[in-house]
């Protein structure tokens, strides 16, 4: 037994910086979660194989659930929450996914909505097979992914109208 | 059942010769983490031993690509998106490209790396099938130097492998040497993402006039370790490639591959799977 030590984290969230005080090994996804209360993003498997804990660490997308605390470290995150600043309006793929068809149950939306942002923020003109590669990590039960697809080629149009 | 947090501890070092250090006097207690794609996986169904682990990710001496007149160098913290996102190692070495994109999702490819893609030393590793007919080389450092030894060599068995507690793996180099050669690179899973492999199939050939002059043949999850396929290789190098040798090729190789029956395939199905790769590998070289 290692009887490890909680000890106190920086970590910028959605631009906040915030102090944790946590175990090394502690799951990112559960910080998020259970000591800073975003409870927008979600667990599915904890295996890294749904992408429901899906948030952009230092820009790239990582799945929560397999970041340990002290990876995280002094890291900034953006979780679903960070999207647009205090939610106060939603952002272009936000909007597809609501005006299309993309969000059925919602467990899996928050995890596709950062898969999707993180695709069309790197490319405004993703092909389909772009679309369907970026969101590969990311499992949805309900939709059968098409109407997911079809939000995030929306989300392109609405951008341009923001 | 989940594990309890607490019986887990971790520590970054500050540089690699602190960290080379600590696994020297207690690697016990250092046990080396990179991406954790794979350990994180272990901790949340339990099947991690409790102990105390070092992070290697903030280790910059591990990371980096560097490119020579004679090879190419990845550090061990490379991860599958670098390996994909740099267009040197997509020209000269496509396989390994095909490989690190073939390897779960983007997330799991922008924290995964290949130095842990090595030393968790999984079977079924997408990279180590692409180093291997690459004649990729390996760095192993510690405390009393480095050691490079030939990936083929690496893997003993099933996740042993020819590495001693107090070394990390630093770097794999890849010699510039292919120039000519055609590479075929197939991974067979259940779907196209997110698979972990039945089958993984690696080739590399140097073919003049007809004539194997020189041949890699590799392949993962068809024995416990990615496995190089040398008596096929014996069975096709120096030959012109007619359909009687491409048939005493596949052959040897029904003979060479020990798969199993697991989780995810049959021992009968990845036999036949690997024969018909490699006779699809063959046949498009003749076509």
């Amino acid at each position: 037994m290692a009887d490890a030590m909680k000890s106190e984290f920086e970590i910028t969230v959605n631009g906040e910086s915030k102090s944790v005080t946590t175990y090394p090994m502690g799951r990112l996804l559960d910080v998020l979660r259970e000591d800073l209360g975003l409870t927008g993003t979600k667990e599915g498997c904890g295996e890294g194989e749904c992408g429901a804990c899906s948030v952009l660490m230092n820009g790239t997308l990582v799945n929560s659930c397999l970041v340990p605390a002290l990876g995280a470290k002094n890291s900034k995150i953006t979780t679903v929450e960070g999207l647009v600043p205090n939610g106060s309006f939603l952002d272009p793929i936000q909007r597809a996914f609501l005006e299309y068809g993309g969000a059925q149950c919602g467990i899996c939306t928050p995890g596709m909505l950062m898969a999707a942002h993180n695709l069309l923020r790197r490319n405004k003109e993703p092909s389909r097979e772009d679309i369907e590669e970026a969101l590969a990590g990311n499992l949805c039960r309900c939709t059968g992914y098409m109407k997911i697809f079809e939000s995030v080629v929306q989300a392109l149009k609405n951008w341009e109208t923001v | 059942m989940r594990a309890n947090i607490p019986d887990y501890d971790m520590w970054s070092p500050a540089s690699l010769d602190q960290a080379l250090d600590a696994l020297n006097m207690d690697p016990a207690s250092n046990k080396p983490f990179a991406g954790g794609t794979d350990l994180m996986v272990l901790l949340e169904a339990g099947d991690l031993p409790p102990g105390r682990f070092m992070n290697l990710w903030d280790l910059n001496e591990l990371r980096g690509v560097d490119i020579s007149e004679k090879s190419v160098s990845l550090g061990a913290l490379t991860t599958y998106e670098e390996i994909r996102a740099n267009d040197f190692l997509s020209m000269n070495f496509p396989m390994l490209g095909s490989a690190a994109r073939e390897t779960g999702s983007l997330a799991i490819q922008n924290r995964g790396t290949l130095g842990g893609n090595i030393m968790n030393a999984s079977p079924a590793a997408d990279t180590p099938p692409a180093l291997l007919v690459y004649d990729a080389q390996i760095e192993m450092e510690s405390v009393t130097g480095t050691r490079t030894l030939p990936y083929s060599h690496f893997h003993l068995g099933y996740k042993t492998m020819q590495s001693q507690p107090n070394e990390l793996l630093k770097k794999v180099r890849i010699p510039r040497s292919f120039e000519g050669w055609r590479g075929y690179y197939r991974k067979v899973g259940s779907r196209k993402a997110q698979a972990i492999s039945k089958v993984c199939f690696a080739g590399n050939v140097k073919l003049v006039e007809g004539v194997v002059v020189d041949i890699r043949i590799a392949l993962g999850s068809v024995a416990p370790i990615p496995l190089r396929c040398v008596d096929t290789e014996d069975a096709l190098r120096g030959k012109p490639l007619t359909p009687g040798l491409i048939q005493n090729a596949i052959q040897t190789l029904e003979g060479e591959i020990t798969p199993i029956d697991d989780i995810r395939s049959t021992a009968t199905y990845r036999v036949r799977v690997s024969m018909n790769l490699l006779r699809d590998m063959l046949d498009s070289f003749v076509g």
